[in-house]
């Protein structure tokens, strides 16, 4: 197995008295789509906060390549390849379409500081920001202002985005729910062909979906990771069927 | 031409041709108002289009208007290349120094700490010697606007003042706009739009912001020097927080994000000043209410309003 680009290791997140997350282990490698599960409330979007440098933990490291990267702002993991999507839609609604993915093309570009040139016409962050929405399946209609869009459109935004910041690790906080069918089946297929070159990590209670896509599955419950593993070994897992997977067929 | 551009056109051909009326006293506080203009906009750059609300705008105007009053001496002219390139740049580096400290705080937070800083401006021109304590200073000897002998303009001349700073107030807007378009100025409407999702995608926001608060604060200094050029005295006024107020006020009166808006502010509040100062003795009353009118029914400010007629007359013509 390959050495992980992303690693964390005793992350813990406290509100108040409650540990959002508790003592998480977790390695991402590239090539390797990492599933995460668990029940509403288990820390999922926490995690995923605490590795995108959205949220600081209380305790943990997080490492990077071998580099400590837990005390770093946001702006600066992403600038070193971690890229993240928000499963509360989290798009600049005032702005078109293409501007959205425009911009976070823009972000990769030093001369996002110039004053004197026209943004609008600018061709590198363009074109990234055609391939990124070309990916997500966004390529009509672009002009449109993207809080006009329907909900599931406004979903492939937010992943056009993160794409078009052209990262290394993707963090995907449930990408598919609000979904129409088949953009959802478009959604698989992308992720499946991101994870030939990526490290993906994946929040999504859609099962069947899950369970396509996985190589490797964590399950979460209370802030704390149940169990880790192979699909098979999660599907198989007593504990896990007893915790969660049984809360939705019994 | 686009459509858009004609009523800004016209306005721009009106208040050109005005001083052929020969009206002093009104094409010196026209001349006023555009140098108000000018400081709304650069106001605007941080509340309308990044969303910071200073309320200590005044100090960079100030330091600007001290900038030549410190550099000109008692019998002679500065010179005036010289002295405004200085005042932008003094005003621009307080604005960056200040900024390193205000820009941690959001909110209320930013509205409090920027007036406290622009106090402090106030209370060393207000209590100190360096620029002539609370009577202010003279500038004795208006600039001398030279280019290797060839003099362009008098600032001695009501006239020519109001050129330079019709000139000064279309080069902003237009320097403005075009910051607006660039790259820079995309970052800033999305920080404006969404903080936490700009950094997410890597922008370091508060070195942008920084960068527009420098920016914004050279440009004040630019309508500071401007102020202290045209009238040929200085006092520590300027950097009070009514003048922050005040511009604050242009900026939202007008239309708060709108190309126009803080130049449409900055005449509007003036001339009801104006209007209600010489109708009646009340008129801070009179004043005060007009303002909370035009705030509640007009939440866009006058350069909504001026959209709504455009569209109503034209068709929907959109902006931005
Ligand atoms: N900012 C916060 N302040 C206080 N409590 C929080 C905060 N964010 C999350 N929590 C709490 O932490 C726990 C974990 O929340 P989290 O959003 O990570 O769960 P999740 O696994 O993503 O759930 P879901 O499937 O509903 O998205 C919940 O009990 C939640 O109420
Ligand atoms: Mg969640």
């Amino acid at each position: 197995m390959s050495d992980p680009i992303l690693e964390a290791a005793g992350l813990t997140r406290r509100f108040g008295g409650l540990a959002a997350c508790d003592g998480v282990a977790i390695a991402l490698r590239r090539g390797e789509l990492h599933a995460l599960l668990g029940p509403n409330g288990a820390g999922k979007s926490t995690l995923i906060n605490l590795l995108s440098g959205d949220l600081k933990p209380t305790s943990g490291s997080i490492r990077m390549k071998g580099e400590e990267i837990a005390q770093l702002p946001p702006e600066r993991r992403s600038l070193r390849g971690i890229g993240r999507s928000y499963q509360k839609t989290n798009i600049f609604g005032g702005f078109t379409v293409f501007e959205n993915a425009r911009l976070a093309a823009q972000s990769r570009d030093p001369r996002s500081w110039a004053i004197g040139s026209d943004a609008g016409r600018d061709p590198v962050s363009r074109e990234r920001a055609q391939r990124a929405l070309g990916l997500a399946g966004l390529d009509a209609g672009t002009e449109r202002k993207a809080g006009a869009l329907s909900h599931g459109e406004q979903r492939q935004l937010e992943i056009a985005m993160v794409l078009a910041t052209e990262p290394e690790v993707l963090l995907l906080d449930e990408p598919l729910a609000g979904m129409g069918a088949e953009e959802s089946a478009r959604m698989v297929a992308l992720l499946k062909r991101l994870a030939g070159t990526h490290a993906i990590l994946l929040v999504e209670h859609d099962m069947d979906a899950v369970f396509a896509l996985a190589d490797r599955i964590t399950v979460m419950v209370n802030g704390q990771v149940l169990e880790s593993g192979p699909p098979a070994q999660i599907r198989a897992s007593e504990r896990v069927q007893r915790a969660y997977l049984g809360h939705g067929d019994g | 031409m686009p459509r858009r551009h004609l009523a800004p056109l016209a306005a721009l051909l009106l208040v050109a041709l005005f001083p052929l009326s020969g009206a002093t006293f009104y094409v010196e506080l026209t001349t006023k108002i555009m140098i108000m203009a000018i400081f709304a906009l650069s106001l605007d750059l941080l509340v309308g289009w990044t969303g910071l609300v200073s309320f200590g705008h005044a100090a960079y105007f100030g330091v600007g208007a001290y900038t030549l009053a410190l550099l000109s001496p008692k019998a002679a002219a500065a010179g005036m290349w010289s002295s405004l390139a200085l005042a932008i740049a003094v005003a621009a580096v307080c604005a960056l120094v200040v900024g390193i400290f205000v820009l941690r705080t959001r909110g209320i937070y930013f509205i409090m700490v920027t007036l406290a800083f622009a106090q402090m401006f106030y209370f060393v021109f207000h209590d100190t010697d360096v620029g002539g304590g609370s009577d202010g200073r003279y500038v004795n000897v208006k600039p001398d606007a030279s280019i290797l002998g060839f003099t362009p303009f008098d600032f001695d001349r009501p006239v020519h003042v109001y050129y330079v700073v019709l000139a000064m107030l279309v080069l902003v807007f237009l320097f403005l706009q075009r910051v607006l378009r660039s790259p820079f100025g995309r970052a800033l409407s999305g920080i404006r739009a969404n903080e936490q999702r700009m950094r997410a995608l890597g922008f370091p926001v508060m070195a942008y912001k920084l960068a527009a608060f420098t920016l914004a604060g050279g440009l004040a200094g630019l309508a500071g020097w401007l102020l202290a050029a045209q009238s040929g005295f200085v006092n520590p006024e300027i950097l009070s927080w009514h003048q922050s107020g005040n511009v604050l006020l242009m900026v939202i009166l007008g239309g708060a994000g709108t190309p126009y808006g803080p130049i449409a502010g900055a005449f509007a509040l003036t001339l009801l000043h104006e209007l209600f100062s010489t109708l009646t003795t009340h008129w801070q009353l009179w004043l005060g209410i007009s303002i909370v009118l035009i705030v509640l029914f007009m939440p866009g400010g006058l350069g909504h309003l001026v959209r709504r007629v455009r569209a109503s007359l034209f068709g929907g013509g959109r902006d931005v």
